[in-house]
């Protein structure tokens, strides 16, 4: 590795961190104006054209507010949990496929920072579970009965859903054949996406996302009308503005995921191969700034159903929750297993 | 009470209605279609809602060319149920005989129920549009004579109104 290597690396990074801060910016405002349009509203609308800038003054709102720790909570951890929900949102960003590689000047680049993974699955679940430790903590460490209620139900919540959604998933690796992200799609680029072999696995993941990332109508650990606000109850400044970008960085991050193994990844067009229709040399720079844009359009469409959904559904009850997790979802995504086992063995694929 | 034949919500329900996702998806097009219908939002500072004559704002004194109606008999002050209104009586030279001296209304006591209005004499007193209420400070909210006097022609539409019931 030489040093343009190196600095290709870095320059990614500074893309990705500046991408998604921005994106989860405008996520914010987006949810806000998606919110006053179904509640017949329009939204921000002060700040700059049509309130494009409400966010960064949000955020400047937010560096400007002192930041308070309870005289009673622990400082350390009270300090550490918004920089381990930032920091796991973030690097589960370095592992999502963004765009195909293209090569110039000798080198393939793409604008994943480690594309081809061989684990890359494995990585996104073990790192969204770490995520938990960042609301836990930031519930405990409070000193703060509501704090610690929503730090305890956030991780019940996680155990009982990642199961499921841990095993949506294996229906997809089945047909692959590859925990490898970039595999997973190519496999999908010619043929049907996954959403159509494995449907009952996509709307498990869809859920099971929704829980993990703490969204309603799972927004347990958050219950406004019982928690206060949850374990971010005693966070202020920019202590509180990192743990809300962490929540809107999660759900680009689970839209992208299931837009890579359900949506087809960078795929445009389904079932047909993209190159050829569009007549476009496979890896030019064209096509794969087209997928790039296809990819994102996916993931944005995903985010568009994560807001929809919670402008339109109640919250859940806790135990209506564990009922769907246990009951439902992990049977149901045990079957899907089997079913596509016995489906993959009885074609000999 | 073996026949007891229960009525829950539950147990009413259709197979479908207990899977969930076919009503979530009703649900989610009623707030798709909500999302595309005109909106009514009024973008307050700059379109500004011009009151009927019946709405009842911040109570102001009516001034006629020579001074103002008030006779300070005080019913205003003595039937306030907040005690916002303070009246000093004093004499005069016109046919009037008595005005007031100091006529205060304290806004933050004020609660708009328009009595002071139903029970002046003179129809000296009665309730403007003026909704835009701020103020700096405490003392800054009690509005003297010189704030409450409003020239007898900005009010025709409260006073027209008032004679409808009278
Ligand atoms: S409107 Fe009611 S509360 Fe206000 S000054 Fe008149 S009588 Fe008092
Ligand atoms: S405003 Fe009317 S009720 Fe009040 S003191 Fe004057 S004349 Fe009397």
């Amino acid at each position: 590795m030489d040093w343009i290597d190196f600095a290709i690396i870095v320059a990614k990074g500074g893309i990705l961190v500046n991408a998604m801060l921005i994106a989860a910016a405008y996520m914010v405002l987006a949810e806000r104006k998606i919110a006053a349009w179904i509640q017949n509203r329009i939204g921000p609308n002060r700040v700059g054209p049509w309130g494009l800038f409400q966010s960064f003054a949000d955020v400047f709102k937010l560096y400007l507010k002192e930041d308070v720790v309870p005289a009673a909570a622990d400082y350390r951890f009270h300090a550490l949990a918004p920089v381990i929900s930032i920091a796991v949102a973030i690097t589960v960003y370095a592992v999502i496929p963004w765009s195909d590689a293209v090569e110039i000047g000798g080198r393939m680049i793409s604008l994943t920072m480690a594309p081809d993974m061989n684990v890359a699955l494995l990585v996104i679940l073990a790192m969204t579970s770490v995520g938990v430790y960042g609301v836990a903590l930031a519930g405990w460490s409070s000193n703060n009965k509501y704090s610690l209620m929503g730090g305890l139900r956030s991780s019940a919540q996680m155990i009982s859903y990642e199961l499921s959604m841990g095993l949506s998933i294996i229906g997809v690796v089945m047909i692959a054949g590859s925990l490898n992200l970039v595999d997973i799609i190519r496999g999908q680029s010619a043929g049907a996406w996954n959403v159509f072999y494995q449907p009952i696995a996509f709307i498990i993941f869809l859920v099971t996302a929704l829980a993990e990332t703490n969204r309603a109508p799972f927004d347990l650990p958050e219950a406004e009308p019982e928690l206060v606000g949850g374990y971010h109850t005693e966070y202020s400044g920019m202590k509180f503005g990192l743990l809300y970008l962490a929540e809107y960085a999660n759900m680009l991050a689970s839209s992208a995921i299931m837009a890579t193994l359900f949506l087809g990844g960078w795929d445009i067009i389904p079932f047909l191969d993209d190159a050829t229709i569009l007549g476009l040399e496979p890896g030019s720079l064209p096509l794969v700034l087209l997928q790039h844009g296809a990819f994102v359009g996916k993931s944005l469409l995903l985010v568009f159903v994560f807001i929809w959904i919670r402008w339109s559904l109640p919250r859940f009850r806790y135990d209506q929750l564990m009922n769907l997790g246990w009951k439902i979802l992990l049977p149901l995504s045990l079957a899907n297993i089997a079913v596509t086992g016995t489906v993959m063995l009885l074609l000999n694929r | 009470m073996a026949n007891v034949t229960t009525n829950i919500e539950s147990e009413r329900m259709t197979f479908w209605e207990r899977i969930y996702l076919p009503e979530i998806a009703r649900g989610l097009g009623l707030t798709l279609r909500q999302m595309f219908r005109p909106k009514f939002t009024r973008q307050y500072p700059e379109e500004r809602w011009e009151p009927e004559g019946s709405y009842r704002g911040r109570p102001v004194l009516v001034q006629e060319e020579d001074g103002e109606r008030c006779v300070a008999c005080g019913l205003c002050s003595r039937v306030c149920p907040a005690l916002a209104i303070e009246v000093r009586a004093a004499e005069t030279d016109k046919e009037k005989e008595r005005y007031p001296e100091l006529f205060e209304i304290n806004m933050l006591r004020c609660i708009y129920c328009g009595f002071c209005e139903e029970v002046c004499p003179e129809e000296a007193i009665v309730m403007s549009k003026d909704y835009e209420l701020v103020f700096g400070s405490q003392d800054e909210g009690i509005l003297g004579k010189e704030k409450l006097l409003i020239p007898v022609s900005q009010l025709q539409d409260r006073l027209e109104f008032l004679r409808q019931w009278r």
